[in-house]
């Protein structure tokens, strides 16, 4: 299985540590064809399921002790099999969450436990091995790289020769069983990436030449300029020098969109891609490739232009048209369903001509050309590359905003407030979904029964009256719309559009209908993007001033799920969006209207519920923050929070804390006497609550009087009995940071001490998340500002862990840590132990961090340790002299 | 009709008729007998809206456009079937038209749909119900084809006891998970926005009223 885990399998880009599968239907038959393989090995194969593999097989499981049964000693958190190896070791064991396998016979057993969740172990066996064959069979039986078939079976016989103990006869039996698996899964995988189109010359051809005739200077152009790297083409039709081609890569070209810098693109059989951009000195392509796989140039274009995206659906039709008229006789096109245009459809009925650019050729096979001339067009790439240059100047804001890391953001918030009052976003930015390729189904892949059911489904939508369309949307509602096949099968037979245009109708039981099942499919990030691009945020905006509640409602908490991202959000500010949604949130107002109770009401509670929904969304956005306090959403959020329902409490104080990081926030939550009530509610049962009050906390408590207000309503004793929790580790971040703010002030410290709250913390300095670290750290650091948390820190054997975390990457973590340090430093016997740990090289290696904060606070916590080690001659070793050395250096820095 | 009759009367209906106010109920009653027009009371005469006059009404105020509903609308007000509206009846049947509960207005619909008054909704019943609110494609060999899957859907939907036809606890228990079936058949019940009209326009300002 090693050739195909490492050839077909598709693995998700490089992300933070593991890389893991992404979730495609070609991962998923492979972990399931090998599930398959390892359940039914101990029953064929029962002599090699006892085989123990070279190295166990470990990863993290999702596993409960609890449900292993006979054959297994089990504790409360680690598992043993009975089975055991010739040393007594056993061959299965889990110490949760860690667990080590290292036989078939364990492995088959550990899937038919996991019962549901077997899908899920082997996918995360896989992720966590990324080389099975070599743990199972050592290095020696490495078959991926095994050139071809004939050598591997060559060198398998070698070793037979070599020795013939009965050991390395299971072993060979079980090299041949994988590689049979290997060859299976390959197979499989085969029929699967066949069914891929791939762009050829021809194709990316077409699509440049016709998005050239759209270029151009202008508020109607698509592109302000779209341009090869290289005049010179080959006669196969590439322009890539041949040994990329042999990459498979055909062109590459530089496009300058009205809203971003230079990209520079290379056109690829795989697909189009971000590649490193034209590299300083000659003009050469740094052919790296830096982004995700689209399918073709105008997809990613979309994505990364707003503006292109919105000309081009202008455009849309006449570049249609236009390809049809270039392309007469080429390949079928989708089948446009010729549907009798009601005067609901009409609108939209244009799109549907829309055709996928890219698509509709069949592949050639590309060969490299050798006809190759040198010096084609150095000189003019010269040129271009200046103007590259110039425009990266232009996009700097752009870049500098998304190298902001969450971590970090924190940290620099306020160096870059100004640059984000510019671009109007806040920091917690970051966390929104990615934006994703959109992977339309393939027409003539297997669709699920669902898709046809759908389809017809959508057709009654388009030629029914209202009975007929209320009946359409009450079955489509019974499909299962959190799964994203039904998801994007609505979007992919023209479903959405439909669905968007009954908006617009006067139905209120079609509109209702309709938002039912927005809501649900929204959940999904591409439809989110597609119900924008459809103009739908603006209807449902409109429909807030319904007179209909449950109307209100929907469309309300559509809107919440839709404006997950920036763009989206931005359209419901600039559609007046944000006034509407507040007014929802000002439930009491309506009351004296005669009590009409009509059949499709709800109660004016839930009506703000959803308002605070859909604002908790839109808060994410700097400008939408602003909105919501022009509009007086303060008074009314501060007037829900007031109310006892968890529903309607998690919204609204999660608007509050997505708020809370602006100054004119913070100073009306004082005024407003917030804080009393998050106090209150972080008593209550609820998990995501109490994390979003002390997220609340967290961002208020700079302010010296509210950390006071927190004291006064009673808030530290929560929170201190909080941090002995440490299951949900959000909630703990989040405590945690409540507590760090809470305890710059000294009354409050002493609260905490008074609470065990230092012991406690001490206690959450290992095994924990970076996020935790960084505000148990940042805590410590502000108790220690006190002789008496010193000792007790001390005494709770806190100095070590501290002195670990200095070998971190984290700069947040970093900063706080060393503070942290060089508080406890200043005691004596500390500065001992800190010394023994041999805190103060680590400390001062960190002189040389690139960060500035973390230079500094390193050199102030320096300043101690030197004193003390000094008044004390502890050492004297060349630390001593080290530390003189250091003296005059540290002082500088620790001025910056 | 004299002023203590129509007291009278007033007082009766409004009695049976938790929906409407008394002064409601008053405002009704002046409207029947504006439609019915000034007959004289004669014995042995009923006087009421006939099938066309009320079905007038339904369409020029209410919006209502199918015949087949209309039809069966009235039927719904004449509970004694004697083929035109009293002034009981219409009261009583305005009362559940307008201002039912969920549960009237699921027994109302339900005997608006079950067209021979067999308890049951069948499948020919919907079809008869459903067969215009498709919009016919020329290119389908079976032009009814479109309506029949629209039954077999609303089938699969609400027949929970899957014995091909709905009964009323089907029917119930269909409109309890999701109140947009309430009136999966056709419209027979007012609209919203014309509801509102309706009533603003009959309740009006007792002041004012008197004078008209």
């Amino acid at each position: 299985m090693g050739v195909a885990l490492t050839r077909s399998a598709q693995w998700t880009a490089a992300g933070h540590g593991a890389k893991t599968l992404e979730v495609t239907p070609l991962n998923e038959a492979i972990v399931k064809e090998i599930m398959m393989f390892v359940e039914s090995f101990i029953y064929k194969y029962p002599q090699e399921a006892n085989y123990v593999f070279v190295e166990p097989l470990e990863w993290k499981t999702n596993l409960d002790p609890s449900a292993f049964g006979s054959g297994y000693a089990v504790s409360e958190t680690t598992v043993k099999s009975e089975e055991v190896d010739k040393n007594g070791e056993p061959l299965l064991y889990l110490s949760v969450p860690q667990i080590k396998i290292r036989s078939f016979g364990q492995l088959s057993r550990m899937l038919y436990i996991a019962k549901s969740m077997k899908l899920k172990e082997a996918q995360a066996c896989i992720e966590a091995n990324r080389n099975p064959v070599a743990k199972i069979l050592g290095l020696d039986y490495n078959i991926i790289n095994g050139k071809n078939g004939n050598s591997f079976v060559s060198s398998v016989l070698d070793k037979m020769n070599k020795d013939d103990d009965p050991e390395s006869e299971i072993k060979m039996k079980i090299a041949l069983q994988l590689k049979q698996l290997d060859l299976h899964l390959l197979n499989h995988s085969l029929k699967h990436i066949s069914l891929e189109i791939r762009l050829n010359s021809g194709t990316v051809k077409n699509d440049i030449e016709l998005l050239k005739q759209f270029s151009g200077k202008g508020e109607q152009t698509v592109l302000e300029s779209i341009e090869y790297t290289s005049d010179y083409e080959f006669s196969n039709g590439c322009r890539a020098p041949p040994w990329r081609q042999i990459q498979g890569e055909i062109c590459y070209v530089l496009v300058k969109p009205h809203d971003a810098e230079i990209l520079c693109v290379t056109c690829s059989k795989e697909g189009v891609f971000l590649n490193g951009g034209k590299t300083d000195d000659e003009g050469q392509i740094n052919y790296e490739r830096k982004g995700e796989i689209y399918k073709d140039l105008v997809t990613l274009l979309k994505e990364k232009s707003a503006i292109f995206s919105e000309n081009m659906s202008k455009q849309e039709v006449k570049f249609s048209e236009q390809l049809q008229k270039d392309q007469p006789n080429k390949a079928p096109k989708e089948e446009v369903a010729v549907t009798h245009k009601t005067s609901i459809t009409s609108r939209k009925s244009a799109q549907e001509n829309r055709i996928n650019l890219g698509r509709s050729q069949l592949t050639k096979r590309l060969e490299p050309s050798l006809n190759w001339r040198t010096s084609v067009s150095s000189k003019e790439s010269r040129n271009t590359l200046r103007d590259t240059q110039v425009e990266k100047h232009g996009g700097k804001l752009e870049k500098s905003r998304s190298s902001l890391s969450s971590g970090r953001a924190q940290l620099i918030r306020k160096s870059v407030e100004k640059i984000e009052e510019i671009i109007s976003d806040s920091s917690s930015e970051s966390e929104e979904d990615e934006e994703q390729p959109d992977h339309r189904q393939e027409a003539n892949a297997d669709l699920p029964s669902e898709y046809w059911q759908i389809q017809k489904l959508v057709k009654y939508l388009k030629g029914g009256n209202q009975t007929a369309t209320v009946i359409a949307l009450c079955s489509m509602k019974d499909f299962n719309l959190a799964q994203e096949t039904c998801q994007l099968a609505i979007r992919d037979v023209g479903g959405l559009e439909v669905l968007i245009n009954l908006l617009e109708t006067d139905e209120v039981k079609c509109k209702i209908g309709s938002l039912k099942i927005l809501k649900e499919i929204s959940h999904n990030p591409q439809i989110r993007r597609n119900i924008v691009d459809l103009g739908g945020l603006p209807v449902m905006v409109n429909i807030l001033d319904s007179p209909h509640k449950s109307l209100k409602c929907l469309a309300a908490e559509t809107i919440a799920n839709v404006a997950k991202f920036k763009r989206a959000r931005r359209v419901v500010r600039r559609h007046g969006g944000i006034t509407k949604l507040v007014a929802l949130l000002d439930c009491g107002k309506h009351s004296a209207e005669p009590a009409q109770s009509s059949l499709y009401e709800t109660r004016d509670v839930e009506v703000a519920r959803c308002g605070a929904l859909a604002l908790w969304s839109c808060s994410k956005s700097y400008a939408n923050k602003e909105s919501i306090r022009k509009a007086g959403g303060i008074p009314l959020l501060a007037r829900l929070l007031k109310t006892s329902h968890e529903d309607m409490l998690i919204p609204v104080v999660g608007t509050l804390q997505e708020c809370a990081s602006e100054e004119n926030y913070r100073a009306a939550i004082k005024a407003e006497r917030i804080i009393e009530n998050l106090v209150k509610n972080l008593n209550s049962e609820n998990e995501q609550l109490q994390e979003h009050c002390a997220m609340a906390i967290y961002q208020c408590a700079e302010d010296e009087d509210t950390r006071d207000l927190v004291r006064l309503h009673g808030g530290l004793k929560p929170l201190a009995s909080l941090l002995t929790n440490t299951d949900n580790k959000e909630r703990l971040a989040a405590v945690t940071g409540a507590v760090w703010k809470c305890s710059i002030s000294k009354e409050n410290v002493t609260k905490f001490r008074e609470y065990k709250a230092i012991e406690t913390l001490v206690g959450l300095l290992t095994d924990q998340p970076e996020e935790v670290l960084v505000n148990v750290v940042g805590a410590l650091g502000e108790c220690c500002q006190e002789h008496e948390n010193r000792i007790i820190i001390r005494k709770c054997g806190g100095i070590q862990p501290l002195v670990n975390l200095l070998v971190g990457i984290n700069q947040a973590l970093l900063v706080n840590v060393t503070k942290a340090v060089g508080a406890c430093a200043v005691e004596p016997e500390s500065m001992m132990i800190i010394d023994r740990l041999d805190g103060v090289r680590l400390l001062w290696s960190l002189l040389k961090n690139p960060h500035p904060d973390v230079k500094a606070s390193a050199a102030w916590a320096l300043c101690p340790c030197i004193q003390n080690a000094k008044i004390n001659g502890t050492d004297s070793n060349a630390a001593e002299t080290s530390y003189c050395q250091l003296q005059p250096r540290a002082a500088p820095v620790g001025r910056e | 009709m004299n002023r203590k009759k129509l007291q009278k009367l007033t007082d009766s209906l409004n009695k049976n008729c938790k929906h409407f106010s008394k002064f409601e109920v008053k405002c009704l009653i002046n409207l029947f007998y504006n439609l019915v027009g000034e007959v004289m009371e004669r014995q042995g005469v009923v006087i009421g809206l006939d099938r066309n006059a009320f079905r007038n009404i339904l369409h020029m105020t209410f919006g209502m456009t199918d015949d087949m509903i209309m039809d069966r609308v009235f039927r719904g007000f004449d509970k004694d079937n004697d083929g035109c509206i009293s002034v009981t009846e219409w009261v009583y049947g305005l009362s559940v038209f307008l201002r039912g509960t969920l549960e009237e207005k699921m027994k109302y619909c339900f005997e608006v749909f079950d067209l021979n008054g067999d308890s049951f909704i069948s499948k020919e019943e919907m079809f008869h119900m459903l067969k215009n609110s498709l919009l016919k494609q020329p290119s389908e060999e079976d032009p009814d084809e479109g309506i029949k899957d629209l039954v077999e859907i609303t089938l699969k939907k609400m027949d929970h006891d899957h014995d091909g036809k709905l009964s009323f606890a089907d029917y119930e228990q269909a409109v309890r998970e999701e109140t947009l079936l309430l009136e999966a058949f056709g419209p027979c019940l007012p609209d919203p926005k014309s509801q509102k009209e309706f009533e603003a326009q009959v309740f009006k300002d007792p002041n004012e009223f008197s004078e008209v």
